[in-house]
């Protein structure tokens, strides 16, 4: 078993403008060339129109808590010293099928750590923030509104 | 069409149990002659084999080592808990086409060791689609229940208490299964609501049993079923599903997440069926966590939208109720081996000699994991 929180190769092409993106502060969306449509996780090919070209477009940030849970025992060691933390599934403004998993932070710059379920609701209007765990690795969290 | 030509004639189940010594190849050897035992079938008739990708040993472990003749056909199902019925499907299919003669399907798992968990064996840097859950901490199966669940209980009123009658009518059942792993531990609501959170808002009794055990079937065409020696239970409908955005465990980014493949399997199931939900005398749906039970009851058509719980707590899932579900205790509380067991109950109930009998039991819907791409099977009975 692990000791770190796993972490997500950020070197594949499919998706790697994504984590250039938060590595800049923004959060970016890969967005068709040929029919606009946005699409999140990241793929070669639009489902909407097969066009295999799309670009990476800069979004609000902000988003609203479709649900969330607050993960306890048993864990991997390095979740299990953050618990009480809460992880969201984040509905962006942009389009509500656009959806994202992060961390739910109480404040700007905060801790995931001391998160309770109690502190949370569903609806709850979130913003962006970014977390960095290594040289390459920035993961978007979600602090509360 | 695949209505009706091909039965399950076997079934076969070694001991389930927190632990068991031998290794899961030993296993998966014990229940498939249990198997062929029960159908009166040699070994070396079998020539179709099913299992789960995730199964450890490869076919021609399993072939030489029960002495299997030439196999024409081998094929692996996907996606985990919403394997078990496109692994019995597939083989009706090669066996009705007469690809085949006699196939054996099997799962076999040691699970009981915590070291087994598959989240456990995360590794430093994800590389697939899982970098987009893992890492931020949905680390675990529960905790992606655990979103859906909110989310349900959240858009329909439901309470911990309604839900807690899933896993306290699977526990009365398994009391009168001397199988079950759970059958000397009663339950009380007190004890659910009282239990800890695995991943709030599901608690440990949401989740399923960790247990070792391997459980076969045996499957051929329903011309050659001998009516002297052998119980078939026909293959009537078959689907499986996979919803346009679904992923490995979630349907986060469709367009309604609480809207899973099972509702893709759902329809193209009860096309292929004459039996139709009104019609099923008992159901096995798929229960690695307790909301997928509630999923499934709307999923499949005997529940409206919203309506599973009410339905679950006024009793409807028990043996008196308008659809027993899980009879044998399910994965909750009998033994948890990817829903195979719910198989193997399946076909008890159909054959009248299952310990929690439907009286006068001729159709069940068995179904496969709620979150994943999944499956179904409507099986009748002769």
């Amino acid at each position: 078993m692990i000791e770190n929180i796993p972490l997500p190769e950020t070197d594949d092409p499919v998706d790697a403008p994504f984590w250039e993106g938060t590595r800049r502060g923004e959060l970016c969306i890969q967005t068709c060339l040929q029919c606009g449509r946005m699409r999140f996780p990241p793929r070669p090919m639009c489902p909407s129109c097969q066009s295999g070209a799309s670009h990476w477009q800069r979004v609000s940030g902000r988003g609203r808590v479709w649900s969330f849970a607050a993960p306890s025992s048993p864990l991997l060691p390095a979740f299990e010293k953050m618990t009480p933390y809460v992880v969201a599934l984040v509905e962006l403004e942009e389009l509500p099928s656009l959806r994202m998993i992060g961390a739910v932070l109480l404040t700007a710059g905060g801790e995931v750590s001391g998160v309770s379920a109690a502190d949370v609701h569903i609806g709850a209007a979130v913003n962006v923030d970014f977390r960095q765990y290594t040289d390459d690795v920035v993961m978007p969290c979600w602090v509360l509104a | 069409m695949l209505k009706d030509r091909t039965a399950i004639v076997g079934i076969g189940e070694t001991d389930f149990a927190k632990r068991l010594d031998d290794t899961e190849w030993g296993l998966a050897c014990t229940a498939i002659k249990a198997a062929l035992d029960d159908a009166g079938i040699a070994p070396s008739e079998v020539d179709a084999m099913g299992c789960f990708t995730q199964e450890a040993t490869p076919e021609f472990e399993i072939a030489r080592s029960l002495g299997f003749g030439d196999v024409h056909f081998f094929s692996q199902t996907a996606h985990g808990g919403g394997a078990a019925c496109g692994v019995v499907g597939q083989v009706a299919l090669a066996v009705a086409s007469g690809v085949a003669n006699v196939g054996v399907v099997w799962r076999s798992r040691k699970r009981g060791d915590p070291g087994k968990r598959q989240w456990a064996g995360v590794q430093e840097r994800v590389t697939d689609h899982w970098k987009w859950s893992r890492c931020q901490g949905l680390l675990r199966p529960v905790d992606e229940i655990a979103i859906t669940a909110r989310r349900y209980m959240h858009d329909f009123q439901v309470t911990r208490e309604q839900l807690a009658e899933v896993a306290l009518t699977q526990r009365l059942y398994a009391a009168r299964n001397p199988r079950a792993i759970m059958r000397d531990k009663p339950m009380a609501l007190d004890d659910y609501m009282t239990a800890r959170m695995i991943s709030d808002p599901l608690c440990l009794f949401d989740n399923c049993l960790e247990s070792d055990g391997a459980i076969a079937m045996v499957i051929v065409r329903s011309d050659d079923v001998c009516a002297a020696t052998q119980r078939p239970v026909y293959i009537h409908a078959f689907s499986q599903g996979l919803s346009p955005q679904h992923q490995l465990m979630t349907d986060f980014h469709g367009d309604d997440p609480l809207r899973s493949s099972s509702y893709s399997t759902a329809a193209n199931l009860w096309r292929q069926s004459d039996i139709q939900a009104q019609d099923i005398d008992v159901a096995q749906f798929y229960d690695a966590f307790s909301p997928m039970v509630l999923y499934c009851l709307e999923a499949y058509g005997f529940c409206g939208r919203g309506e599973a719980a009410s339905f679950v707590a006024d009793g409807g899932m028990s043996l008196s109720g308008a659809l027993p579900v899980n009879t044998s205790g399910g994965s909750l509380s009998e033994v948890y081996l990817h829903g195979m067991n719910l198989l193997s109950e399946a076909v008890r109930q159909l054959r009248g000699s299952a310990v929690n009998q439907v009286p006068g039991a001729r159709s069940c819907l068995v179904t496969t994991c709620d979150s994943t791409p999944n499956g179904a099977l409507v099986l009748r009975g002769a």
